[in-house]
């Protein structure tokens, strides 16, 4: 089935081994050596010093607490049995467990039918509806943010014109209980593009002869969508779950720049990340800081690999 | 095992980059569907149409808006012209502001850009291909560090990372902010998968049988094929390095080393500050001037992301 693609491969010394190459046999045959090392070395010295060395201190430093008098006396796990009853992170936790239920849903239910209908062969326009659902993504996020919280406030933006022109009073997008739907939305806008083209091109991906075969079957568009293209699509749907999910926990961005505008609405523990932040550079409580990030920091990936157990059982099953 | 398919099919797209015709193909002429020409959906068209707003208006409302005066700002309808056309008097005003710091902001954001963005896609790219091609001691764990990597939320290492960087006396300089964007796991992985594929290993057999040297190698033969992953990664450390915020934030305390976002969003503070000076419109022409040349490059590149994305979502 590979071997056969023809001409433009032609100029290719091998086309049989490429199979073999993907294998766990075709590696191992290579020899062993150090030369390998060349490449890899640059990188995982910049590594140690940007992840693997701030990981350990983390860890360390979760472990210790600094008093007024003493300096740095080692706790054990005093930090962190204070974050298990912390209400402040655990409310912070809460909601953006909300957040990632309902945001995460919606934006990828999003991405998907979109670029399931760029894929469906019942559309004009591809590239430009494929550009213009792209393009927020290229932007950065300070400036989503502003540009939404401008348009939310109520001097010159989009609720302040609808008030205006038909004389109502909408309540406004940055009080305290409409503000976790606004930032859902400024993050959707943000990154439904980016979902799309990772569901488009791996649509993209699917072999042609499954849709010559489904349609000499019979199938319909809907059939072929859930018999075909979803299954087929499963590894870049789980891939989209496990970053947003990463996303949603790490929020940040869009609550500490709307806090500017909106101070009532968004207190100093919003996110887990947000408390992080603030307890290090507005209280230099670094120690217990470290703490809290790293329960954050098991808690999302647990839910990560949760999910991508999910999928892969998913599949087993299918 | 469908996923791995597009990815060894779309091996002629190096071989084409190659011969020094870059095309931004999609797929290889046999995959191409005959356009079966179905009717289009009328439904489908207002969705979509729907969608596109949704993501355009907030865009059409920043340009728009940096064209108006402070007055007409805060008086006029928010999604139309109004007033005097005074882009270019905020665009000027938002160059000479204090003492024109934002060219400088400009200039940091390039400087971090080139030197982090650049320095990541050349690391990403060495270090995939080593992990794809080379079988040497130790590979196992420097594959399984990398995806355990990937896993960690990076906030976990923001407050880390930065007491680190202030014991070595680094904090407040641009190399706090180089430094770490120098490091992508994810584009590793995404070279690392590209290049399994992409490159043979019977290529590099023959070349070392000519003797060749691993290093010289890399730089005539394994580059080429590699270029598409390459650019894939370039364009996704520009655009996290060119919109970086978190990092920033922590590392800088001085104005006059902040990239854009920093910057943009410290004068955006500004408006709301007692006793202090409320500049919205130069925040609103600041942020269409930082969102053009990031736009504009990505409207350029983003039809070779493609077959990098594809490779990504291989499991």
């Amino acid at each position: 089935m590979i071997t056969d693609v023809p001409s433009s491969r032609a100029n290719k010394p091998v086309t049989g081994s490429t199979v073999a190459m993907l294998s766990v046999k075709g590696r191992t045959r290579r020899k062993l050596n150090w030369s390998g090392w060349w490449f890899v070395g640059p990188f995982m010295l910049l590594f140690a010093v940007v992840f693997l060395a701030p990981l350990v201190y983390a860890i360390y430093l979760s472990l210790f607490r600094e008093t007024l008098v003493g300096g740095n006396s080692f706790v054990g796990f005093e930090n962190y049995a204070k974050a298990m009853v912390d209400p402040k992170f655990w409310d912070a936790m809460l909601r953006v467990t909300i957040f990632l239920l309902v945001q995460v849903p919606i934006m990828l239910g999003l991405a998907l039918f979109a670029a399931l209908a760029l894929d469906s062969a019942r559309l004009r326009w591809v590239p430009f509806y494929r550009l213009s659902i792209f393009l927020p993504y290229a932007v950065p996020g300070v400036v989503a943010v502003m540009i939404w919280g401008y348009m939310y406030g109520s001097q010159f933006g989009l609720v302040a014109d609808i008030n205006r022109f038909f004389g109502v009073d909408l309540p406004s997008p940055l009080a305290e209980n409409l503000i976790m739907a606004s930032i859902g939305n400024i993050v959707t806008w943000e990154f439904v593009g980016y979902n799309m083209l990772i569901f488009f091109s791996a649509l993209k991906a699917v072999p042609q002869e499954l849709y010559e075969a489904a349609e000499i079957d019979g199938a319909g568009a809907f059939r072929t969508i859930f018999s075909i293209k979803l299954p087929s699509i499963r590894g870049a749907m789980i891939i989209a779950t496990i970053f947003s999910v990463i996303g949603s926990f790490q929020l940040f961005n869009e609550p500490s720049i709307l806090q500017t505008i909106a101070p009532n609405s968004i207190t100093s523990y919003f996110t887990p990340n947000l408390y992080a932040f603030n307890l290090s550079f507005a209280g230099s409580q670094f120690n217990y800081a470290a703490a809290i990030a790293i329960v954050s920091g098991i808690i999302t990936m647990v839910v990560a690999y949760l999910v991508q157990l999910g999928g892969e059982k998913k599949e087993a099953k299918a | 095992m469908s996923a791995i398919e597009p990815a060894v099919r779309s091996g002629n797209a190096p071989s084409k980059l190659a011969s020094g015709q870059i095309q931004a193909r999609r797929r290889p002429a046999k995959a191409q569907p005959t356009p079966r020409h179905k009717r289009a959906s009328i439904t489908l068209g207002i969705l979509m149409t729907a969608m596109m707003l949704y993501c355009l208006v907030p865009l059409w409302w920043l340009v728009v808006n940096s064209t108006k005066t402070m007055d007409s700002l805060y008086d006029s309808f928010a999604f139309w012209f109004s007033g005097e056309f005074a882009l270019f008097d905020n665009i000027v005003e938002t160059f000479t502001y204090a003492d024109g710091i934002f060219l400088r902001w400009l200039g940091n954001t390039v400087l971090y850009v080139v030197v982090g963005a650049g320095g990541a896609t050349l690391l990403a790219t060495l270090a995939g291909y080593g992990l794809a091609k080379y079988n040497f001691p130790g590979r196992k764990a420097v594959f399984a560090i990398i995806l355990g990597a990937l896993a960690i939320p990076g906030s976990v290492l923001a407050v880390p990372q930065f007491l680190l960087f202030s014991g070595l006396g680094l904090t407040n300089t641009p190399w706090s902010v180089i430094i770490p964007s120098m490091v992508s796991a994810f584009g590793l992985y995404l070279v690392w998968v590209y290049a399994q594929e992409a490159i043979p290993d019977e290529l590099l057999e023959a070349a070392r049988l000519d003797g060749a040297g691993e290093i010289r190698i890399f730089f005539v033969i394994s580059l080429r094929q590699l270029a598409p992953a390459l650019i894939t990664v370039l364009m996704f450390t520009v655009v996290a390095t060119w919109n970086n915020y978190f990092l920033p934030l922590i590392m800088l305390s001085d104005e006059r080393w902040y990239p854009l976002p920093v910057g943009l969003a410290q004068w955006a503070a500004q408006a709301s500050g007692v006793g202090t000076d409320p500049i919205p419109n130069l925040v609103i022409t600041g942020s269409l001037l930082t969102v053009i040349p990031i736009s504009a490059a990505f409207l350029y590149l983003q039809r070779y992301w493609q077959s990098g994305l594809t490779a990504g979502s291989v499991k």
